[in-house]
């Protein structure tokens, strides 16, 4: 296990302080979400308010679909040698109804997916520099606990 | 609004040819322009597709092709839309006819691809969703054709044989057609050996990425009657460039993440079933009307959904719709008789103007061993990145 800091990949999309989560916007206004925040207005066509809240969004959803990567991206995807292929999720979100991409989880077997499966976001790493380990957002089915 | 017609239609042949785009272009521009039975100096407007990936000419289209056919004051526009860039400039070149700030107008699209997959344009670009999804998740024009085809799977127990049928029909449309770059018949087993790029896709469920080049000769109706050549003229009877509505909970590429369904009513349509819905009311036909139908098969897979968006069939009878024979050549609604994007492989700018090319040779009867008999209404479809439909119906 490396020692590194942890660093997102990505400034403003997720944390994993106090559990993984993502960071996203949402219109005081008219209660729509957006993922990424990306602009600091409502994008809603019938609201159009000035500023969004910085929220943190819900981290379950149910898959919509799933692929496997089985070739190397080309550039600037940090594809490790020798190649890893990678499983891609497409969750919606329960409580923002909205489907948010993200890789599948290491040591998940992309082929025991099925859409509407129950899913929980965590943060792993996605490649290692130097100095950090860069780090991004990612799904896997919900663990169940045994009771 | 007068009616525009379509008077001439001309391609280079799609390959990996290596050479400048507009080059290809330019052979385009004057086969169809020979084909019109016009010169460049007839010409009053020429509306050209930009291309991304071939320096700053790319990204000035109209002036490049005005230089290169020969500076002589045309005005021009350049157009990019993603895939749907040609058919955006197809409406330019309308608007200008319409507005009746010319005669004839001509239309050209071109393209050198590289090879493999697409990937963004050079940098580091954080906010930029087009790098980012390739940054960060590893999510390629594949992953998510992969993605949209596993839904067909879970959704309505499609499986990887009915994709490959898709192939299979494709490449027998795209056998004689001179312009295809692929012209090989493909059979289950070849299908099957070919590897998986994104599950369930394999990599000849993917299209290509290819040179090549088309272009059409708009003209005023009035204009066109003044032609001899009346036999040959279509009609086109709508062009739809319709983006999305709020909100898009349908994950398109190159997003991250769909709009949000909280707190709005979700809109009448989706968005590719908007694209079609807006020129089918414009052409003031519906889909039973159709002789035939050219849709982006990006991948296999994504005709099916095409069939769906278009109203061939309602939502996850496409695969029993294809079987049946009907979206074939021979049957009711052949679709992609040219071959499709499976036997061309994809020139970005060029391939909507491509679809319209050969909407145009199937009304005329000039399709040779592809000809949908007695074709009358014909559509195209395609979407492009970043929330772009085109559809056009040509007439008869």
């Amino acid at each position: 296990m490396s020692t590194k800091p942890h660093v997102p990949v990505v400034e403003g999309y997720f944390t994993e302080e106090g559990g993984a989560k993502l960071l996203g916007g949402r219109c005081a206004r008219c209660g729509a979400y957006f993922f990424p925040k990306q602009y600091s207005f409502c994008r809603n066509p019938a609201c159009g308010a000035p500023d969004l809240d910085d929220v943190e969004l819900s981290t379950r959803g149910t898959l919509w679909s799933f692929t496997d990567n089985r070739y190397a991206p080309p550039p600037p995807y940090p594809a490790t040698e020798p190649f890893e292929p990678y499983g891609v999720a497409a969750v919606e979100l329960d409580v923002e109804k909205m489907v948010v991409l993200g890789q599948v989880a290491r040591g998940v077997d992309v082929s025991s997916l099925h859409a509407g499966q129950a899913m929980e976001l965590v943060v792993e790493p996605l490649y290692e520099s130097d100095d950090v380990v860069h780090t991004v957002w990612k799904w896997r089915p919900v663990q169940e606990v045994a009771s | 609004m007068s009616d525009v017609v379509i008077i001439g239609a001309g391609m280079h042949p799609w390959g990996k040819w290596g050479r400048n785009f507009v080059e290809y272009g330019v052979v385009a521009a004057r086969t169809a322009l020979a084909d019109a039975g016009l010169e460049w100096s007839d010409v009053g407007f020429l509306a050209a597709g930009n291309t991304m990936r071939n320096g700053y000419p790319g990204y000035v289209s109209g002036s490049t092709f005005a230089q290169a056919l020969g500076w002589r004051g045309v005005r021009v526009s350049s157009s990019f839309a993603a895939c749907a860039s040609g058919a955006v400039a197809i409406d330019q070149a309308r608007a200008q006819i319409q507005a009746g700030r010319c005669d004839v107008a001509l239309v050209v699209g071109a393209d050198t691809a590289p090879k493999g997959f697409f990937g963004p344009l050079p940098g580091v670009r954080p906010e930029d969703p087009d790098w980012l999804r390739f940054h960060i998740l590893g999510a390629t024009n594949p992953t998510y054709f992969g993605l949209y085809a596993r839904r067909r799977m879970e959704a309505y127990g499609a499986t990887a044989k009915d994709f490959a049928a898709v192939k299979v029909k494709n490449s027998r449309h795209g056998l004689t057609n001179p312009n295809a770059r692929y012209r090989k018949e493909f059979g289950y087993d070849e299908i099957e050996a070919s590897p998986v790029v994104a599950d369930p896709l394999r990599l000849v469920d993917i299209c290509a990425t290819s040179d090549g080049a088309a272009s059409l000769v708009l003209a005023s109706a009035e204009f066109a009657a003044t032609r001899a050549d009346h036999d040959r003229q279509v009609r086109l009877a709508a062009i739809s460039t319709v983006t999305p509505q709020y909100p898009n909970t349908y994950l398109d590429m190159p997003d991250i993440a769909t709009d949000s369904a909280v707190g709005v009513a979700l809109p009448e349509r989706t968005f590719r079933d908007s694209i079609a819905a807006a020129a089918y009311e414009e052409a003031g036909v519906g889909p039973g009307d159709l002789s035939l139908a050219e849709v982006y098969d990006l991948s296999t897979a994504l005709e099916l959904d095409w069939y769906e968006n278009i109203g061939l069939c309602g939502e996850g009878e496409a695969e029993a719709l294809l079987h049946s024979g009907a979206t074939s050549l021979g049957g009711r609604v052949p679709v992609n008789p040219s071959g499709g994007l499976a036997c061309f492989g994809e020139a970005i700018p060029a391939q909507a103007i491509a679809q319209v090319c050969e909407l145009t040779w199937q009304l005329r009867g000039e399709a040779g061993e592809r000809q949908v008999e007695g074709a009358r209404v014909a559509l195209s479809i395609n979407q492009g990145l970043f929330g772009h439909g085109s559809c056009v119906i040509a007439t008869k």
